[in-house]
């Protein structure tokens, strides 16, 4: 067992688990995207940031990566904690403003402003969807790919996997694109996601080939039209 | 794309660990650009999923997944260019070239339109490079200029300028009878008129008579990479020499210089291999 402090209390954890893990059995809430129990750590969103060390030494590692370590001292929502998340958060509604779940978090974390250029994206690129796939699921039929501001998720050459079985396993995970298809009944919508009405395949030159298993969905409606 | 050719690339790593880029590499350079295929082939035999390997071959600029153009056209947009207009210069070859900065091709396959993060020729800034061609300071009024004189082949030499270029008179090696024709000329001076025969066609073919042009003209186009035989107009011998060609191994045509030497061209069409022998002055 591991001896360590957070939040002025004093923690035992078993051996090799994560600061995240530790802070969820103490009951200490830190919110996260692209943690989810069962699939493999990321780090990716950023948002589980806690603050460790002591005084000058201290620094913000994101918690869900992080190993507890003997004698640490951890402090999960001291005012440099809650000032990086209310930045990220910040970011993130500048770039998928339409995800109920952000707003939510965005809200709950006081975000009154978003003082970025406005996107609509449909991705925060948590990498939910591929470990998803992957290692739940163990389809491997989506990925990463591209780099930099094209980096993108989703099937090689954007074309119908034969590894897919359709699950659906990757929008139930998505934090930024659930519900973005209710298009034909909006009274299921919270959110108004279905408001999203670009959505990204449309742009694709293989429409017709690609992957998706909601039916109707807001882009094959579109393109009829 | 034949999975044959795919196979030994593959199994020469024997799946080594940390071996999927230089397997990807070899198979780029074999076809000048992944073939989604070959990415299915490496896959399953390395055991490997595609999302993977699409990842990779996605993530490397070094990696292509179309075949590029003939021309290389790549747009400086590193921080001196940019600041300079690099961008605007980069949306001014996509108006007119009508295809993406995103090392798309044109149609017909002339052009393949990049950005590149520095060229290391700030002061020149902003710089465009084509074909390894450096044009620098440039504004968005030239970029026509750029497209056409690529288009025209920017390795083109100045024939009346260039002092590597001058005219030679050649004849038949068997008959001696000389194959010059002064009624017709190409690029300005006096023609070599030989007949040609390849497949089932035959016909007559000029070349220049200057010394580094590779100009011709024929009775009919004949296909790039077509062997053809060449003959002698006056005694219908053909021009046979003992040597091939040392690019593309196909017969060389030889031709007696005046002055005394002998002038070897490639029979190949398109080959621009030749070679000016000056220590034979007759053809054994």
């Amino acid at each position: 067992m591991i001896k360590l402090k957070m939040n002025g209390v004093t923690v035992s954890v078993d051996e090799g688990s994560t600061i995240l893990e530790a802070a969820q059995f103490m009951g200490f809430p830190i919110p996260t995207l692209c943690h989810m129990e069962g699939l493999s750590p990321y780090g990716a969103c950023r948002l589980c940031v806690v603050e460790i060390g002591e005084g000058a030494k201290s620094k913000l590692v994101s918690s869900c990566t992080y190993r507890a370590e003997e004698g640490l001292t951890v402090r999960t929502s001291s005012a440099r904690v809650v000032r990086a998340r209310k930045m990220i958060l910040e970011l993130m509604v500048a770039s998928c403003p339409q995800s109920k779940v952000i707003q939510d978090l965005a809200s709950a974390y006081q975000v009154r402003q978003q003082r970025f250029r406005q996107e609509h994206e449909t991705c925060i690129l948590c990498g939910l969807c591929a470990r998803m796939c992957s290692e739940q699921m163990m389809a491997h039929a989506i990925g990463f790919q591209g780099r930099g501001d094209h980096r993108a998720l989703g099937t090689p050459f954007d074309m119908k996997s034969e590894k897919c079985r359709l699950c659906g396993g990757c929008m139930y995970v998505c934090p930024a694109c659930q519900l973005r298809c209710t298009y034909t009944q909006p009274e299921q919508a919270i959110c108004g996601g279905c408001a999203n009405l670009s959505p990204p395949c449309l742009e694709k030159v293989q429409f017709d080939d690609m992957m998706c298993s909601m039916s109707p969905c807001v882009a094959c409606e579109i393109k009829k039209d | 794309m034949n999975p044959d050719t795919i196979l030994p690339i593959v199994e020469k790593y024997h799946n080594r660990r940390g071996s999927l880029i230089s397997i990807l590499e070899e198979i780029q350079s074999q076809f000048g650009y992944l073939p989604g295929d070959a990415l299915q082939v490496v896959a399953d035999k390395t055991g490997k999923s595609l999302v993977d390997i699409y990842g990779v071959a996605t993530f490397y600029r070094a990696f292509r997944l179309k075949p590029r153009g003939k021309h290389l056209t790549s747009v400086c947009l590193g921080t001196a260019c940019h600041v300079r207009g690099g961008p605007s210069i980069a949306r001014e070859f996509e108006d007119q070239l009508g295809i993406k900065c995103r090392g798309e091709t044109t149609p017909d396959n002339e052009f393949t339109l990049e950005t590149v993060m520095c060229l290391g020729a700030c002061a020149l800034g902003p710089v465009v490079v084509v074909d390894g061609h450096y044009f620098p300071n440039v504004n968005t009024g030239q970029v026509g200029s750029i497209i056409k004189r690529t288009r025209e082949g920017l390795d083109r030499v100045e024939i009346h300028e260039d002092k590597r270029v001058f005219p030679v008179e050649v004849s038949c090696p068997r008959c001696n009878h000389t194959l010059m024709d002064a009624a017709h000329l190409v690029d300005g001076h006096p023609s070599i008129r030989v007949t040609v025969s390849y497949g089932e066609e035959h016909g007559w073919l000029r070349l220049s008579s200057l010394y580094g042009s590779y100009t011709v003209e024929a009775g009919s186009e004949i296909p790039m990479g077509t062997l053809a035989h060449f003959f002698c107009p006056h005694c219908h011998a053909e021009l046979l020499g003992a040597s091939n060609c040392i690019a593309c191994d196909a017969p060389m045509v030889p031709m007696v210089v005046r002055g005394g030497a002998i002038i070897q061209i490639c029979s190949r069409r398109g080959c621009k291999s030749h070679m000016l022998d000056l220590e034979t002055s007759t053809v054994a």
